[in-house]
């Protein structure tokens, strides 16, 4: 083993990880505020096409990541009409907006398959990038990277050091009490989908404008649904998500590394790692289902609607 | 001010209304959306929705498009009854689709009758163990089946994908990912002649019937009822969870098998990549759509194998994109969850502020 | 000395649900420093009312005045602002934040942004009332008692001037009811105005200045409850036509039905209780009873009991069957009966009809044909309950959750009774339920008791438990204390026990009673 190939493996699992832990992020915010939102898929590939299209248009990437955003956002406000204020069956309304997103996708986004645009650049960090092996993995990656970085950072400390941090989590807990406190609990939640969305947005754009700088139909490949995984075996905490999206994305670029080494193992049977290892991982989180109860936002997944 | 109210009682007339509404609100997008894409609305939803059924082929093409898509919602259907939220139809419909190429293939040089019902059992049974897959790891390891079927999807298609580059692919075939074409004794016999719809589509409508007189006569369809409805009752009355999740899934893995092995030894006659177009994703909205009612289904399933006609119809006519398809099936899934609240809920008009109470009317009440 | 200024004065406030007029023209007025009970029995509209006043639901109709203003109460921040502050039945608190930021989360951000001072001042607050308790503390580690504390500590902080408490002694035990009104006595005497919400009627009359009684939505009666007997309020409470109690003969213990040995159960649940080393016998003929303070066990106690939880085989015996490790299918069979604490959602499927439900637990009553349900005899049987226990309902195909509580209760003890168990198991029959439904439930438990059934009662209603048991105890954190008959234990007795009391020397003694 050397330290060359070494480096170059951990680099790219954190490029693959990015897409993960940008929604995953989203996800777990969204989740703390007691909603379940089944539709990162879809909101996911909205967000890639939006991104790829605006990018392609505009010739600007800053303006295709807003576009994927914003393209998030909307199709999350489709969720959270559903799912909060006509307090519709949470699954239902997230697998909708998964097969709705996939379609919609596809459909708009049909003039833009084949077209390329120029991905965003790595941009060494000065000084940081000059590390020896940490350099190369961490500081030596493109912008987004660096804003997952932030923003990880970031949902941290609005966790658990902000009051808004505690306003969303009890909200989570239980959203009747919520209400008898006078927090406005429609309200909070309606943000943390938003924050949602415009993550998915965001981890999609990733995939069209850095990871693959292409548009095709169902280019998520199940990302979305992984990310859900990792929320859990995160249990709901950011710190935790980070290394675990990381681990996700050193599993989805093994095929790669084996084939470097001359492994002669199909690469349909390899493409199946990632899947196969977020069963493993909702098995692994069994043996102490007791961790993850602790830990589950209490009124996760149930529809409230306050009385009148 | 419009407010939404819930009703006293769910309204049994919304609870079938709703599908009609969801369609109709998809026919007027999908008239705005032929507008703004420059086409003359009205012709392209002629196309979609009339065009493909102007013959008596076409009408078979949608038998033909229906039978996968009833035989995995009718399993679905025992599922979501009982909010188990199986995702893993298209993978049991994959893997069946394995199961009966491997057998079709192994017993390509015998004919006989016992061949086909071998070929489909297998399928059956292929289709039944994934399913079995993602039962296990949920009564086992209490694994979310929501994420497992999803994985065991992709996982299906990566392994369909792997055999038909390799152990499977036709020698022959010019390194096609595809198998041999399976002999005639493992193929469907045809319900028509002149078109291609076999007999699978009974299947889908005997699945149908089945689902239903377990759902409406037995003591396990009343189980699964109460599971969904309350699991803590169904834990209270002492039913056994982890037997009846065991029994939706194998059951619903079982009848998308065979509507994989429908695929390859109905139209197909061999092993594809592309055995399904999401027919398993799909039927998660025939079930919505059909109300969890067998009778429903039915009739949703024919209505979504149209879209499928539809957007082949559009693309050859008028060169739209095929996607179109998927766009409105989500769009009715969309509109059904929407519409699906007023079952519970009313719109009434209120005044934003409760009216302004005098001190007249005040003072007349006090002593009430 | 009585207090003067008026604080709230509410002016027929009427409010609508669908199909139910909850509250008809409610008026009443209260002074500061005056201590009020709102009376009426379950269904009355007393919460309901609260709930106006509290800005959590919008009145149709009727005005409320507040110091001399009429104002609209638009939301609980609302409400707070005015100085108006709650104290929930079921508690509006958060159980993985600690106390602090339970408090914290009530409060404007300005005020809890210093959480040192926050620290200081619920430390202080809850000392000066004696309450104490530890801002630190996350509020699942908090007993019954002390949760209600922070809920009172809550409002004090945020300088409330009128205390709503919706039914705050049933959740706790006689001892730390003594504590609680020393405390409110205290607040009243500072200014402080109170609203009590209670159907108890010796607690309104040892604690209130005035009363106002609620019948289906409607004033009945104000009253001095002081100057006032009884019988005289529960009249106004449930009107001319309804017994006030069921009158129970003495029960003929015979022999015992149901042993219980050494049951220990490690709950899975985090917020869950661990049952220890519990041992009963359960006599035929007889009622016994289990008080306790919501939340030491009596739902696992039930749920060991009823198969829901499984233990050692030996560890449950009925009629000389080890049964511990049995399903509850199996225990049925065996001629075990069980009526849960949750009526919707657990007793009952609360979507599915009468007929349905019938089926939930009766099923092994002959109701199969191998695979198949046999819905004529499933009609047939629902129709008996329904006459058999007078539920009230439009018709065996209405869905459960479309019945009251006392008709669905009658509905859940009529399927159970009529299924000829040995032994019943019953937690919190008449929690919810209203006075008439109430005695019917209770009569039909002395019924089963005096057919030779055994008859275990999990309540929290000490009134209840008094009436019907033959033999009494109290569950606290999941062990159980000793076992007397009902006449030898005085309600401080009963309380010490409920407060976990029972280790000392006088277990003994009472083990002994008991034997």
């Amino acid at each position: 083993m050397d330290w060359g190939l070494i480096t170059n493996v951990l680099s790219a699992a954190v490029i693959a990880g990015t897409p993960l832990l940008l929604v995953a992020l989203g996800a777990l915010v969204c989740e703390r505020s007691g909603v379940l939102n089944l539709g990162l898929e879809g909101m996911m590939l909205m967000g890639a096409m939006a991104g790829f299209a605006a990018a392609t248009v505009t010739g600007s990437l800053l303006g295709g990541v807003l576009m994927a955003m914003i393209a998030g956002i909307v199709m999350s406000m489709l969720f959270a009409f559903m799912a909060i204020t006509l307090a519709a069956n949470q699954y239902a309304a997230g697998l909708s907006l998964t097969i709705f997103g996939t379609g919609l996708s596809a459909f708009l986004g049909s003039g833009y398959v084949g077209s390329t645009v120029a991905g965003f650049e790595r941009v060494a960090i000065p000084l940081l990038g000059d590390l020896p092996v940490l350099g190369r993995v961490l500081f030596q990656q493109d912008i987004l990277v660096y804003l997952s970085f932030a923003l990880a950072v970031g949902v941290y400390v609005l966790l658990n050091h902000s009051r808004a941090g505690l306003i969303i989590r009890a909200v989570g807990e239980s959203p009747e009490s919520a209400n008898a406190n006078g927090l406005k609990v429609l309200a909070v939640r309606y943000l943390a989908v938003g924050f949602g969305g415009a993550m998915a947005g965001l981890g999609g754009a990733y995939l069209s404008l850095a990871y693959t700088p292409m548009w095709s139909e169902n280019m998520t490949a199940g990302r979305g649904w992984i990310a859900l995984a990792l929320v859990v075996f995160a249990t709901w905490r950011p710190e935790r998500l980070v290394l675990g999206a990381y681990l996700f994305g050193l599993a989805s670029i093994l095929h790669l590394v084996l084939q470097g080494f001359g492994w002669r193992i199909s690469t349909e049977l390899l493409a199946m790692l990632p899947y196969v290892v977020t069963i493993l991982v909702l098995v692994l989180l069994s043996v102490n289902p007791m961790r993850t109860r602790l830990n589950t936002p209490l009124s996760l997944g149930q529809p409230y609607r306050p009385s009148r | 001010m419009l407010q939404l109210e819930r009703r006293p009682l769910p309204s049994p007339l919304m609870q079938w209304a709703s599908p009609l509404i969801a369609l109709m609100l998809t026919v007027i997008t999908g008239y705005l959306i032929f507008m703004a894409m420059g086409r003359d609305p009205l012709r392209s939803l002629t196309f979609f929705f009339i065009t493909p059924l102007s013959s008596a082929y076409g009408w078979a093409e949608l038998g033909l498009k229906m039978a996968p898509l009833l035989l995995c919602a009718a399993g679905l259907t025992l599922c979501y009854r009982a909010k188990l939220w199986n995702i893993g139809a298209e993978g049991h419909l994959l893997m069946g689709a394995l199961g009966a190429s491997i057998v079709a293939v192994e017993l390509r040089g015998h004919s006989g009758a016992w061949v086909l019902p071998l070929v489909l059992l297998a399928g059956m049974a292929f289709g039944a163990f994934w399913a079995g897959l993602a039962a296990g790891l949920k009564t086992r390891f209490n694994a979310n089946e929501i994420l497992t079927t999803i994985m065991l999807n992709y996982i299906a298609l990566n392994l369909l994908v792997y055999a038909v580059h390799g152990p499977l692919r036709d020698p022959f075939g010019f390194g096609f990912p595809q198998s041999v074409m399976f002999s005639d004794s493992a193929l469907l016999p045809k319900l028509i002649a002149g078109t291609r719809l076999h007999i699978g589509w009974l299947f889908g409508l005997l699945a149908a019937v089945a689902v239903w007189v377990v759902l409406a006569r037995s003591f396990i369809g009343f189980q699964l009822n109460v599971l969904g409805q309350d699991s803590r009752a169904a834990e209270f009355a002492g039913f056994h969870q982890r037997w009846l999740v065991w029994f939706a899934f194998l059951v619903a893995g079982a009848l998308a098998g065979l509507a994989g092995a429908s695929e390859v030894t109905g139209p197909i006659g061999q092993l594809v990549p592309h055995v399904s177009v999401s027919y398993g994703y799909t039927a998660i909205i025939v079930v919505f759509l059909g109300r969890m009612h067998p009778i429903g289904i039915v009739a949703a399933s024919a209505l979504l194998a149209l879209t499928f006609l539809g957007g082949e119809m559009l693309q050859i006519a008028m060169n739209m994109p095929k996607s179109i398809t998927q766009l409105f099936q989500g769009l009715l899934l969309f509109y059904l969850l929407i519409s699906d609240a007023f079952i519970h809920f009313r719109l009434r008009f209120k005044p934003a502020v409760p009216a302004p109470v005098t001190t007249e009317n005040a003072m007349t009440t006090q002593e009430g | 000395m009585m207090p003067s200024a008026v604080r709230l004065k509410l002016d027929s406030i009427t409010k609508e649900y669908p199909g139910c007029r909850a509250n008809d023209g409610v008026s009443l007025e209260i002074k500061a420093g005056e201590i009020h009970a709102l009376l009426g029995e379950n269904g009355a509209g007393k919460s309901t009312l609260m709930k106006v006043l509290y800005g959590v639901v919008q009145p149709d109709g009727g005005s409320i005045i507040w110091d001399g203003k009429p104002i609209q109460v638009e939301s609980p921040a609302h409400a707070r602002q005015l100085g108006i502050g709650m104290v929930f039945q079921h508690f509006a608190l958060f159980e993985t934040l600690t106390v602090a930021e339970n408090i914290a989360l009530g409060l404007p951000a300005y005020q809890s942004r210093d959480r040192a001072k926050l620290d200081a001042t619920i430390r202080e607050v809850s000392q000066r009332y004696g309450m104490a308790l530890d801002p630190r503390r996350y509020v699942n580690t908090l007993s019954t008692g002390e949760q209600q504390r922070v809920e009172i500590v809550r409002c004090l902080i945020q300088e409330s001037t009128l205390l709503i408490l919706d039914e705050p002694t049933s959740v706790l035990t006689p001892q730390e009811v003594d504590t609680l009104f020393d405390t409110l006595r205290q607040l009243a005497a500072e200014g402080c105005s109170i609203v009590f919400i209670s159907h108890k009627l010796r607690e309104v009359r040892a604690l209130c200045h005035t009363a106002t009684v609620l019948r289906q939505g409607r004033v009945t009666g104000e009253c001095r409850p002081a100057d006032v007997s009884v019988d005289d309020i529960a009249r106004l409470m449930v009107g001319n036509h309804t017994p006030l109690q069921t009158r129970v003969s003495a029960a003929e213990p015979g022999a015992p039905l149901m042993q219980v040995q050494e049951l220990s159960h490690r709950t899975k649940d985090p917020f869950g209780t661990a049952l220890r080393a519990i041992n009963f016998d359960l006599r035929a003929g007889e009622i016994l009873g289990i008080a306790g303070v919501a939340g030491n066990g009596q739902d696992e106690l039930l749920r060991a009991l009823s198969g829901e939880i499984r233990s050692a085989a030996q560890s449950v015996v009925l009629a000389g069957a080890n049964i511990g490790n049995r399903s509850p299918g199996q225990r049925r069979k065996l001629g075990l009966a069980v009526v849960p604490e949750e009526r919707l959602g657990r007793g009952a499927v609360p979507t599915l009809s009468l007929m349905h439900n019938t089926l939930l637990t009766a099923y092994h009553q002959g109701l199969l044909t191998g695979p198949w349900v046999r819905y004529g005899r499933v009609r047939e049987l629902a129709l008996r309950i329904c006459d058999a226990f007078g539920v009230r309902s439009a018709g065996i195909h209405s869905p459960a959750n479309s019945l009251s509580g006392g008709n669905l209760q009658k509905f859940i003890l009529g399927r159970e009774a009529l299924q000829k168990p040995r032994v019943l198991v019953a937690s919190h029959p008449t929690w919810g339920v209203d006075v008439g439904s109430a005695v019917a439930i209770h009569e039909a438990l002395v019924e089963l008791r005096d057919q030779g059934a055994a008859v275990l009662l999990i309540s929290e209603d000490l009134d209840e438990l008094y009436q019907l048991c033959t033999r009494i105890g109290a569950i606290c954190a999941g062990r159980l204390s000793p076992l007397a008959p009902t006449s030898q234990v005085s309600i401080e007795q009963l309380g010490q026990w409920m407060a976990g009391e029972f280790e000392s020397s006088d277990s003994e003694e009472a083990g002994h009673v008991a034997a």
